[in-house]
């Protein structure tokens, strides 16, 4: 039985020298949903991009027993569903419909199905009659869900979150939040959002400087107030 | 680093420097126009409109669709500016746009800047003008005529100035003209059947968008004839041109040697030495092995003068 | 995530670095210019030029192998000249037979193809050498001593600034586009979309990052305007040119102009 995300020893530089993952392991079982914390620049979103393959690093990546090689990318891709920070460079088709088609469309399904795909996806983020509307359109908290959207309809296995609820006015959140409870995917989330972390992850993982400094139960690490401070968090 | 993949851009050393000062002195003039007119135009808005929007070509043109197997299509962006902002303002961005890849990143030469700046953005942008108002004129407010128009714009500003740089390069006597010239533009044929499809891509989405941008632009300006008929008189010269000197490389030949007259070999003071030199005449051997000799001094001279005072400067 | 693999300057504390930024245009159009006029087949000539632009690499401290890495580059326009070998009449060197043809190589032709591949790569060089050599601001400072209208080198400023941000989009569109690009399980499917697909969801990305760069340009404007921008362009005075830096000035475009005297000359 696989772990849905193994990392193993994981250490990735940047071009320009600049060390941003040292020695990082992890593992997420399936269903899981887990919370990434940590300052700016400890490395939680390079992390998430090692995940379907668009940074490799030096050690051990495996999605659902898919190790993160050249020639796995494409599955890879389809199974991990990465939703990045600005939903605006996310949605760069002109409809809704567009957007969300294309994960099934570039697979190659049938046009039946990329349609039934598009529809489940838009219902599961309650956004199921904004097929035809433009993305450019819509709101900070419409364009996050649509972006969460353009990934379900590929039906990954596991769900990747780079700050969704950054940016968002407190109704948006909270529908988000709402959200992201009823998905029921395995779940990895790189947040500032103390309170969503609290209400939603059971498990909580902090980096800092590249590396992983704990990883455990939330309420547990939560109630440590001098391990949060250490790390440029506070307790909600 | 060529960031923008296009084969257009053409280094230094490869047009004559009489071809590149014409082209200079042309590209002046018509990019001080454009600067006169934006300015009427726009008023203030005009730099950070014209500075963000060259900014957003030259990324626009790092975006890449897969074409076949290991190759990729690009945008070059002369139709979508043009069709966006009128032909003054595209002119002024792709200044820009072409100016920076060649200052920063050696994408086309410096002497040969205004040759580039000509092709890429005047001409480019004179033809794209005239095929896609002749286009729309024909089929109105139709989005599809938006669309066929940004297509036939597209690929002709890509065509056109191919040609026009496979002629510049015959004059040059750099490539014969009849391999220069139907390479360009056939390899262009097919880069501009890319540039075509993105650029309509990039209208149907900017349509679905922002409709209001394609109003702008619907009572063609009254200069904007000028531009029309400047674009069809480019098109027109160079389609028929550059077949003529295809067919007939000799009389372009004669033509580069009169060129080349200026600034190759052939100069009026003696009698010198002619290209045809056979290797293994005396003087002209001795000549290089001595500025051989002397240059590897120099450099030699200088690095240690280098080494030197970086020591120097160490100790102290 | 950092773009400066756009940003070609490199620091060092090198006379290169310090010198005038208007010298140093003037003198690479200048040394590029030589270059260009230096007649075929001068190849006295080209050395020295080669010498001199070493020189420079040299005191520079950008590091040769550096300089002539990033020239390579710029080089496969030379395939365009390829021909000039095959086609100026000349004695043959040699022939390659290709299929029915055979091509003859002309002395004059490879002397030709030498020059034009020579020239251009000291020329590249040259070019390599201001760029990272000069931050960029200093360059803007150099285009108006060279008279360029000051309405042009300010939109280029702002192009500049907003560079990095728009290729930092565009590049995270990719990116957005490749997560996307997945393969299915299912057997017999032909994946990657239609020609047409594939370059419309291009267009799309572009036409999505120009009409965000539109709109940026107005937040920009109000923010200009908010400090009093009333659309003309004010800048400092350029600064007064120090002499050793105008004796560099001097000096070295004497060589250059000694050297095509003698191109002129003897060729």
């Amino acid at each position: 039985m696989h772990h849905s995300i193994e990392i193993e020893r994981l250490s990735f530089s940047y071009p320009d020298g600049h060390p941003a993952l040292k020695d990082v392991s992890l593992a997420i079982q399936p269903c899981e949903k887990v919370a990434l914390v940590g300052p700016n620049g400890a490395g939680k979103s390079t992390l998430i991009l090692h995940l379907n393959g668009i940074l490799v690093g030096q050690g051990g990546v495996q999605v659902c027993g898919l190790r993160a090689e050249k020639e796995n990318l494409g599955r890879l891709r389809a199974m991990v569903g990465l939703v990045f920070q600005s939903p605006d460079d996310q949605l760069f088709s002109p409809t809704v419909y567009d957007d969300v088609a294309f994960g099934p469309l570039y697979q190659g399904l049938p046009v039946g199905e990329v349609r039934s795909r598009v529809e489940e996806a838009l219902h599961a983020v309650h956004m199921g009659d904004y097929a035809r509307r433009v993305s450019h359109h819509l709101s900070t908290g419409e364009k996050k869900r649509i972006a969460i959207a353009t990934v379900l309809s590929m039906k990954p296995e596991v769900l990747v979150l780079d700050e969704p609820t950054a940016g968002l006015d407190p109704r948006s959140r909270r529908s988000l939040i709402n959200l992201l409870r009823e998905l029921p995917l395995t779940m990895l989330v790189s947040t500032h959002d103390m309170l969503m972390v609290r209400e939603l992850f059971p498990r909580m993982v902090i980096m800092d400087e590249g590396r992983i400094v704990a990883d455990g139960p939330t309420q547990q690490l939560m109630d440590d107030a001098s391990l949060l401070e250490a790390h440029g968090l506070e307790k909600p | 680093m060529l960031l923008s993949p296009l084969p257009m851009h053409i280094p230094d050393g490869f047009l004559s420097v009489a071809v590149s000062l014409i082209l200079w002195f042309a590209t002046i003039i018509v990019v001080a126009y454009a600067l006169k007119r934006v300015g009427e135009d726009l008023g203030e808005r005009q730099v950070p409109m014209m500075g963000v929007l060259a900014a957003a070509i030259f990324a626009g043109q790092m975006l890449n669709f897969t074409v076949a197997g290991g190759t990729s299509g690009h945008l070059m962006g002369a139709a979508i500016a043009t069709i966006l902002l009128g032909p003054w303002a595209a002119i002024l961005v792709l200044t820009c746009v072409v100016g920076i890849q060649a200052l920063i990143f050696q994408d086309g030469g410096l002497l040969v800047l205004g040759a580039n700046i000509f092709n890429m953005g005047i001409v480019g942008t004179a033809v794209a003008y005239m095929a896609y108002h002749t286009v729309r004129r024909l089929t109105g407010e139709r989005l599809w005529g938006i669309l066929v128009g940004g297509f036939v714009a597209a690929w002709l500003s890509i065509e056109i100035a191919a040609l026009g740089v496979g002629l510049q390069l015959a004059i040059s006597g750099i490539s014969p003209a009849n391999i220069a010239i139907p390479a360009m533009g056939g390899i262009h044929a097919l880069i501009g059947i890319g540039e075509g499809l993105i650029t309509v891509g990039a209208l149907a989405f900017l349509y679905s968008a922002r409709r209001d941008l394609f109003q702008a632009n619907q009572a063609g300006p009254v200069g904007g004839k000028t531009v029309w008929v400047g674009g069809l008189l480019i098109a027109l010269v160079l389609a028929v041109a550059s077949p003529l000197a295809s067919a007939h490389p000799d009389g372009l030949e004669w033509v580069a040697e009169q060129k080349g007259f200026l600034d190759a070999a052939q100069g009026p003071l003696y009698n010198i030495i002619p290209d045809y030199v056979l290797p293994g005449i005396s003087n002209e051997a001795l000549a290089t092995i001595l500025a051989g000799i002397v240059g590897t001094l120099i450099v030699f001279a200088v690095g240690l003068l280098v080494a030197y005072s970086r020591r120097r400067v160490q100790t102290s | 995530m950092h773009i400066h693999f756009l940003d070609p300057y490199r620091e060092r504390s090198s006379p290169i670095h310090a010198l005038d930024p208007r010298v140093k245009l003037v003198l690479t159009l200048a040394f590029i210019l030589t270059a260009a006029l230096t007649p075929v087949g001068a190849w006295p000539l080209f050395i020295l030029l080669f010498a001199i632009i070493l020189s420079v690499e040299i005191i520079s401290e950008l590091g040769v192998l550096y300089v002539l890495k990033r020239a390579a580059l710029a080089l496969p326009f030379v395939l365009a000249a390829l021909p000039a070998i095959f086609t100026i009449p000349g004695d043959t060197l040699f022939s390659l037979p290709v299929g029915p043809w055979v091509l003859r190589a002309s002395i004059p032709g490879l002397e030709r193809f030498a020059s034009i591949a020579l020239k251009s790569w000291v020329s590249v060089q040259a070019g390599i050498l201001l760029a990272a050599s000069t931050p960029f601001p200093d360059l803007l400072l150099a285009m108006r001593a060279l008279r360029i209208p000051r309405l042009l080198v300010t939109i280029f400023g702002l192009m500049w600034r907003y560079l990095f941000v728009l290729v930092d989009e565009a590049l995270r569109l990719m990116r957005a586009r490749a997560a996307r690009s997945g393969l299915a399980d299912q057997p017999g499917l032909k994946p990657g979309g239609s020609l047409v697909w594939r370059a419309r969801v291009a267009g799309g990305m572009a036409g999505s990052l120009f009409l965000r760069a539109f709109e940026r340009s107005d937040r920009i404007y109000m923010a200009m305007l908010a400090r009093g921008y009333d659309g003309e362009v004010r800048s400092m005075p350029l600064p007064a040119l120090r002499p050793w830096h105008a004796l560099a000035l001097v000096i070295v475009l004497s060589v250059l102009l000694l050297l095509l005297v003698m191109g002129f000359l003897f060729w």
